[in-house]
């Protein structure tokens, strides 16, 4: 259900006819759900064979390959948006992806995980352990994750250059949380520009 | 569920008849020309279903089905079908020989029509371009405008290519699989040695054995080399092995000891059986010359395109490696074009294309339900 909330979000965020690249696309549902609502003429980077074929399957445009490379070959503002929903965490190197998104698009849609909501705090603190939630399963050996932020981090880095953030939403499970969203949120959502 | 085609002919045509003869990207001219040809499936009525499927070096017009008498059913045979990836209840199928082939379309081992003997070292040299040329010739007799897609492999997805540039309004899709832009020194190296093997065969003659004993020995070495290329370190190693020719030991002498080996000399000696020696030396010229970016650069080339685009590369094609079409899906992405890419894991090396059939299929049946934009 969190997805879909996610999801709705994003949809929410996307002018109508958009031209989009959904960096780290997956099985293209996102990218599907856009064109069907929205009818964006959208593009996929995709580094998981088996997903390419789901994204094939969906009528997708995608390129089989990493983001950190296949996103140096576009020209500026060529897009409308870049999204990178919950891929920013599994790339390398996190800010020249961003600052790339941004010479690409005229906006980034970015979803983080929260890595400091408070029950993954309340494992490392109480249990000492690092946080095994309901929306970070996976054990720290087989993780796809490289990177671990929290919305504040995440905004930290944005001040720090100089990055706008147009708008922030934040969430929980099925729910937006607006009240302390660094310790109550599960997903950070941010639209980002830079002049 | 997937069905075979059944029986199927090779059916011609001529065109280029003298005086409209066709100028050759050499300047040089030749007609007429016979182009080899078979179809499946139906035509529907505004001619809009069809797809022209392009062979590699060693193909022909025969990709699927079986010729009345034969057990081997076409090459492509496993992807061309009803229900199958080019599937024939919905699409309409040509494929074609290509020029300078020996498989029924005008080629070296034609007969001149000036002096009635075979063309021999008298043809002229053609390129990938001259080969869709008459492609070309042969999708305006039948009638059809706009292609829903061209498909092939190593030399057929160059093919693929040079259609989409060169007839921009004439493809809907374009399907380029295992190929390059434009052959590197390695791949030119490797033809150099099939093409030297040919030549120093005593029996080739300046190309001139038509009534006489073809080279077999040079085209034999030359198709080994070609068959090592074509598959993988691991795909070699899985199916032979180090494992000896009925016998317990190596022999310590220089009979074949290995399975590898024989099977090599096997391919190599049937190849001459079915393949004519000067038709190998005019196509692996015809790959060597292919340079899709001419002296412009890729993002020039693509700069018309209309076509969607779908790449595939496979993981253990080390003749055709995937990082060398990253320019051309670079110039593509550039030009705004519609284009996806997937390499595919696959153990097979550059044959994976013709033998691993499994997820290829899926992705083409996907791609080609996407219409022109």
């Amino acid at each position: 259900m969190t997805r879909r909330l996610d999801y709705k979000i994003i949809t929410d965020l996307i002018n109508p006819d958009a031209r989009v690249l959904d960096l780290g696309c997956g099985n293209g549902d996102l990218l599907s759900l856009l064109k069907e609502k929205k009818n964006i003429r959208g593009a996929g980077i995709e580094i998981d064979e088996k997903a390419v074929h789901s994204c094939i399957e969906k009528g997708l445009t995608v390129i089989h390959g990493d983001i950190d490379t296949e996103l140096l070959d576009y020209s500026n503002k060529r897009f409308d948006y870049i999204i990178l929903y919950e891929s920013l965490q599994q790339v390398l190197n996190p800010k020249k992806v961003i600052l790339e998104s941004l010479r690409v698009g005229k906006k980034v849609i970015v979803a983080i995980p929260n890595f400091c909501h408070i029950n993954g705090r309340f494992q490392v603190c109480f249990r000492g352990n690092v946080p095994i939630t309901k929306e970070l399963p996976d054990q720290w050996y087989d993780t796809p994750n490289v990177k671990f932020l929290s919305i504040k981090d995440f905004q930290r880095f944005c001040d720090h250059y100089d990055i706008k953030i147009e708008k922030k939403r934040a969430l929980s499970r099925n729910q937006e949380i607006s009240f302390w969203p660094n310790l109550f949120a599960h997903v950070g959502i941010f639209v980002l520009s830079k002049e | 569920m997937t069905k075979n085609l059944g029986i199927v002919e090779t059916q011609q045509i001529t065109c280029f008849e003298r005086p409209n003869s066709l100028t050759l990207k050499s300047g040089l001219k030749l007609g007429p020309i016979t182009i080899a040809y078979e179809t499946y499936g139906t035509l529907n009525s505004d001619k809009s279903n069809a797809i022209l499927i392009c062979h590699a070096l060693s193909g022909d017009a025969h990709a699927a089905g079986l010729h009345k008498g034969d057990k081997k059913p076409g090459w492509w045979d496993n992807m061309i079908g009803p229900g199958k990836a080019f599937d024939t209840n919905k699409y309409f199928i040509i494929s074609s020989n290509v020029l300078g082939g020996c498989k029924g379309t005008t080629g070296p081992s034609s007969i001149n029509p000036e002096t009635k003997k075979p063309y021999g070292l008298s043809f002229p040299v053609v390129t990938i371009k001259d080969m869709v040329v008459v492609q070309k010739a042969l999708i305006d007799r039948l009638g059809i405008k706009k292609l829903h897609a061209v498909a092939g492999g190593s030399m057929g997805g160059m093919q693929a290519l040079k259609w989409s540039v060169l007839y921009p309004d004439s493809v809907n899709s374009a399907i380029v699989i295992a190929t390059n832009t434009g052959h590197t020194a390695q791949q030119i190296a490797f033809h150099e040695v099939g093409r030297q093997a040919i030549m120093t065969d005593p029996n080739w003659n300046n190309g001139d054995y038509y009534d006489k004993k073809p080279p077999s020995t040079g085209i034999g070495l030359a198709r080994m080399v070609g068959h090592i290329t074509y598959m993988s370190d691991e795909s070699m190693d899985k199916k032979f092995g180090r494992q000896l020719i009925d016998k317990e030991r190596v022999g310590f002498d220089f009979s074949q000891d290995f399975q590898v080996e024989s099977y090599l000399k096997y391919r190599g000696e049937s190849f001459v059986q079915r393949f004519d020696p000067n038709s190998y030396l005019y196509i692996s010229k015809a790959l060597d010359y292919f340079n899709l970016s001419e002296e412009k650069s890729l993002d020039v080339v693509f700069q018309n395109v209309k076509a969607n685009f779908l790449v595939i590369t496979f993981t253990s094609d080390w003749l055709y490696p995937t990082h060398q079409l990253k320019s051309m899906i670079k110039a593509l992405k550039i030009n705004d074009a519609d284009v996806s890419s997937c390499e595919i894991k696959s153990s097979y090396g550059h044959d994976s294309f013709l033998i691993e059939a499994d997820g290829q299929s899926d992705l083409i049946t996907n791609f080609l339900k996407k219409e022109s934009k």
